[in-house]
Parts: structure tokens; sequence; C-alpha cells
């Protein structure tokens, strides 16, 4: 069985620009919120604006088409990345990103599909998103609907049991119609400490991720999650896979695109100065106010 | 005179649950590797297809339930009331509380009868957690008539459920002419002298212990409450009103379940004396059933004398009606937990 690969829509170099708009949108949306985390999303943005650009068969006009693809963002303190990603997609104004994390907003800390167009399922406790998924894809078979659900999940998040019981379950049912796609940033909120106290560790070193997803009987493809043209590819593939479940380890970088929170545990949930928001800005070729850039 | 012999829950769950199945593609049951001791094995039987072994992971269980009422499906979750309150909390709160999904999730072996397990298998705090949680409807069955027709309504209900289920024979007070409500409470006895609320099966013993206190002389106005949340406050107020003296008897702790709920409400809007028996703030042990109902207070006898000395001491402070159970077997060795300390 063939199944669809990408749908219609930018290209490659369109993508990346639009992954550096929403770089810019994320880092001024946190600084207004003087709340929200800033390296998870910037490590996972380019697969995100990917996905829903490229991948992702939706209708953001009708956000719950039922045959859609489903996306969940089981790591979901990198919300404002999937809500700055949906509001570029025209699933709501980008001007509602201002909202984030206010009162009455429909753009919650963590994301919440009673609240935000778009969002197939609730997540923030990590673990429960992916869990939630692999339920989605198994109604979905029971179903007999042909529709893909991806997962996206962080590399911290698979300490939690919770993913290896998912993981085993799907593996026991041979699902075809589900990708968790890992965000393998290399760090962590806090983590184990390395040599000194400022040194932390990633929660799982050299070919580990890649050892457990594959010991769980999962297909595991891994890819440059910065590099678009790859990532198109690799979760294609994924997608295309016939016979068991896919995980795709998207190496990535904490804090990609800006320097100074790259590769920097400190910037996992911290709000930049008016000095550090310029210079981030600046680095993207974004203006403070958030125009056309 | 005793109540006639009646199904346990558990297997009255399996039954009705793979017969609405019939007629209602939506219904699916999950199962945490218990489907042999909570009655899942008969909706497996009848709908190997629709019947998901999720194994021994129950924060994995009831994710995917969530995951599929998404979909459309009407997901029955299958384990014991303690690995799915306990266990898998969080899951239910986030994944199923939170967002309101339609997920019918089924505590076996809830109360003090769990066969021979001991403590960690005991779960009689379960409604006081499900009851705290919003969107929450909690739903105790006191017999297979009800039970049949209670989980009828779940299934035409959108919404979170938790359904409690028992795992030894209940007798049967309800006839052919009951007619379940969700969300209403009914009166099984009329009387002036106290009013009783229990729920679940612990109502059947409720009811034997109104016959034997009418035998003293005291009349029992017995009101049934199956759903616990949301509470029929208009039903607990009027029968509240009846005799001005309220005690609340369950299979479950005296906090937070039927006995804090019908506080709750009463203290609220017909402020009257409110006496819970139930069990003690304590956990559980092994043993026979009717060694476990006897010491922890709550058989036909331990719950018809705790009632009989509320009664008596009506009217004077202190003391809740499990304190006085537990006192009336000196005799019982390894004393349960007092509720409160004097």
């Amino acid at each position: 069985m063939s199944k669809q690969t990408t749908v219609a829509g930018p290209e490659v170099t369109e993508l990346e620009d639009l992954a550096r708009r929403a770089r810019a949108h994320i880092v001024r949306t946190i600084a207004g919120a003087h709340g929200g985390h800033l390296g998870g999303p910037l490590s996972v943005i380019d697969l995100l604006i990917a996905l829903y650009f490229r991948v992702l068969n939706i209708r953001p006009d009708e956000p719950d088409w039922p045959d859609r693809d489903r996306c969940v963002l089981s790591k979901g303190h990198s919300s404002i990345a999937l809500y700055t990603t949906l509001a570029m997609r025209g699933y709501f104004p980008i001007e509602e990103l201002g909202t984030f994390d206010a009162i009455d907003s429909r753009l919650q800390g963590h994301p919440d599909m009673t609240a935000t167009p778009g969002i197939d399922m609730s997540s923030g406790s990590l673990g429960l998103g992916f869990s939630g998924a692999l339920g989605i894809a198994m109604g979905a078979r029971a179903a007999g609907k042909d529709f893909t659900t991806y997962a996206v999940l962080g590399d911290g998040e698979c300490n939690e049991g919770i993913v290896w019981e998912a993981a085993h379950a799907a593996q026991r049912y041979a699902l075809d119609n589900i990708v968790a796609i890992v965000d393998h940033n290399k760090l962590q909120q806090f983590g184990w400490h390395g040599d000194t106290l400022d040194h932390r560790l990633s929660p799982y070193t050299g070919s580990q991720l890649v050892d457990r997803w594959s010991a769980f009987g999962w297909k595991v493809f891994e890819m440059d999650g910065h590099d678009i043209g790859d990532v198109l590819a690799t979760v294609a593939r994924a997608r295309d896979h016939v016979g068991g479940p896919v995980a795709v380890i998207s190496h990535t970088i904490k804090g990609k695109g800006i320097s100074f929170m790259e590769n920097n545990y400190q910037w996992h949930a911290r709000v930049p100065t008016a000095e550090e928001l310029a210079q981030a800005l600046a680095e993207l070729g974004a203006t403070p106010a958030g125009g056309r850039s | 005179m005793t109540l006639t012999k009646g199904k346990a829950l558990r297997f009255v769950f399996g039954e009705t649950v793979a017969e609405l199945a019939e007629t209602d593609p939506r219904i699916v049951v999950l199962d945490g590797d218990l489907g042999s001791s909570t009655g899942a094995y008969i909706f497996e039987q009848a709908h190997p297809d629709r019947f998901f072994q999720m194994g021994i992971a129950e924060q994995n269980l009831l994710g995917v339930a969530a995951g599929m009422a998404t979909v459309g499906f009407v997901p029955f979750v299958s384990t014991f009331a303690c690995f799915a309150v306990a266990r898998a909390l969080d899951s239910i709160r986030v994944l199923i509380a939170q967002p309101r999904l339609n997920v019918k999730i089924t505590g076996g072996y809830a109360g003090l009868l769990a066969g021979m397990t001991g403590k960690t298998h005991l779960m009689f705090d379960d409604v006081a957690v499900m009851r705290a949680l919003a969107n929450m409807v909690v739903v105790a069955p006191a017999d297979e008539v009800e039970a049949r027709q209670a989980i009828r309504a779940i299934v035409d209900y959108q919404g979170p459920v938790y359904l409690r289920l028992t795992r030894q024979d209940s007798p049967i007070v309800f006839d052919d002419s009951y007619r379940f409500e969700l969300g209403k409470s009914t009166i099984l006895r009329e009387g002036e002298d106290v009013t009783v609320f229990s729920t679940g099966v612990q109502t059947t013993r409720a009811y034997e212990a109104a016959l034997l206190l009418a035998d003293d002389g005291i009349e029992v106005h017995l009101v049934h409450v199956p759903t616990i949340k949301p509470l029929d406050e208009g039903g607990i107020v009027a029968a509240a009103r009846r005799t001005g003296f309220v005690v609340t008897t369950e299979d479950h702790t005296i906090i937070g379940g039927l006995g804090g709920a019908v506080a709750e409400v009463l203290s609220d809007r017909y402020p009257v004396p409110v006496k819970r028996h139930g069990l003690a703030d304590t956990f559980g042990e092994s043993g026979p059933d009717d060694a476990l109902l006897d010491k922890y207070g709550i058989s036909v006898e331990k719950t018809a004398a705790a009632i009989k000395a509320l009664v008596r001491d009506r009217g004077k402070s202190g003391g809740t009606a499990t304190r006085v159970a537990v006192e009336a077997a000196p005799d019982t060795p390894g004393r349960p937990g007092v509720t409160d300390k004097e």
C-alpha cells in the first residue's frame, strides 16, 4: 500500500523563510508575555513548519475535518511554536499570538484542544500526548480511516514511562499509521550535570534513542531537524513505511537560530531582556514590531 | 428477611456493554490485562474486533481511550479501580476530564471486597478522587437491575464517566419497574426517624439494615444515591427535610465520598446533623468478605448498629458513625484507624 507523500505547498527555500519568521514571532511573543518557553520551540519550529505547510493533509478553514491528518505536540511546553505555525497557516490571526498566556486567551500555556482551533489533542503533562496520539491511530484503524497521526515528542520527554507503554502497544498492533518524531535537542529543562554543574548532559547520548525505539519494535529514521529538505524527505519515508510504526529521531539544537540561546539549557524557559530581544530579532533579520520581515 | 441473590456487577458490565455494542458501533472496550476478572472477557467473546488489549500499562490504557474518543468511539476502559484511579490519574485528568472526552472508566473490584488482595488492591477512596475532578460524572450502581440501566444511560451521556463496579455477587434491591436516571436519587423506603443516604452495593446492606431497625422500632427513610456526581441536590435536601437527621453509609472512606458530598450540599442548603458511616480513614487488608465487612463496620448488622447508636444519641455532638461501628467491635484484632481523635 502506498500512501500519499507531501502535499502541495511552498518550496524548501520558502519554508526556510517561514521558519525564520516564525522564530521571530516566537521570541517576540515570549518577551511580550513575560513568560513561556524558548529553547524547545526554537528547536522544533522547522519541523512544525514543514509538517503544517507540506506534510499534513489538513483544512485550516475546517479544523475538525474528520479525515484530516492529526498532529499532536506531545512536548506541549513548546506550544508557542505550534500556535505560531497554526496562525501562519491560517487557523487564526497572527495578531492573536499577542494574547499568549493572557487571561481568557485561546492560547494557553500548554495546548488545549478545547480552546484552540487546530489542536488535535491536549498535552503538557509529558508523555500523555503521545499516548493520546496512539489512541487516535488505533481509532483510525478501527474506523477504517486512512489518515496519518504524527506525534512530536521531546527527548527529555522520553524519560516518561508512558512513552514506552505506548511504544510497546503500537508495536503490538503493528500500527503503520502513526509516526513519532523525537525532537532530539540534547537538553532537557535541568537534567543531569556533567563535569561541572553548568555542564548539563543530554538526556540520551550517542545512539541511545535510536536503540531504545528500535528495541521497542519501531522502525527508526534519523534526520537533521533543521534541514527542511531532509525533514520533508524523511517524514515522507516514515509515513510511507508499512507494517509497523516509525520513529524519527530529529537531531536539533535547543535554542536554534539565536546564537546566545543555542545549546544553553538556561534558555529552556527564560524571558529575554529588551536588549536580548533586539539582538535576537536582529539575528533573525526581523523587526521588533513584527511587520513583514 | 433478606434480599434475593443477584449477579456481580462486573459480569453485568461485560454482558451489558456487549449487548449495547450489537447496535452501537461506537462502543469499544480497552482492557488492562484484567479482562478475565473484570467481566470484560464477555465483551471480547462477543466482539473480538472491538476489544483492545492494552497490557499492564494503565497510564497508556487511559490515554489511548482518550485518543479513540476523539475519532468518535465510546471507549469503555476496564481495569481495577485502584489502577484506573490511582495509577492512571494523570491520564484521566489531562486527557479525559479536562477535554471532557467521551470515555467511560469502569473501576472494577472497587470498595472493600476485592477478593483476598489486601490494601494494595482495595480502592475505597476512588469516589473522593474522581468526584474532585471537574467534568467527571461518578456512578455507583447497587445491583444488577440498576447497573444494566446505568450502563445504558452513560452510553447515552456525552462525556467522561467513572462507573464503580464490584466483584462479589450483589443482592437485588430493584424490581423491573425501576427506572435509573442519571443524576437522580431514589427513595427505597419511607420512614420518619432518620434519613439514610447510601450508594453502590452498600445500599443493599443499608436496605437490610433498615429492615432490622424497623424491628427495633426505628423507621429509616432510605434514599439510594447512585450518581454521586452530579449529586441530586433537590432530592438530598427533600429527604433530609423529611426527618431532620441524616446518616450516610457507603463502601468507601468517610472522607470525600457520598458522605462528604451530602454534607457539602446540606451545609449549604439545609443544615441538619449529618453523620457519616463507612470505612475509616485507613487502608484495608486481606480477608474473606464477611470478615472484612464485619471488621471494617459495613456489614448489615454493623450498619444497623451504627445507625441505631446514632439515632439514640441524636442531638449529641461529636463522633461519626464509623467510630461508633469500630467501637462496637472491640474484640476485633488489628483495630482499624478511627476517624477522629478525642
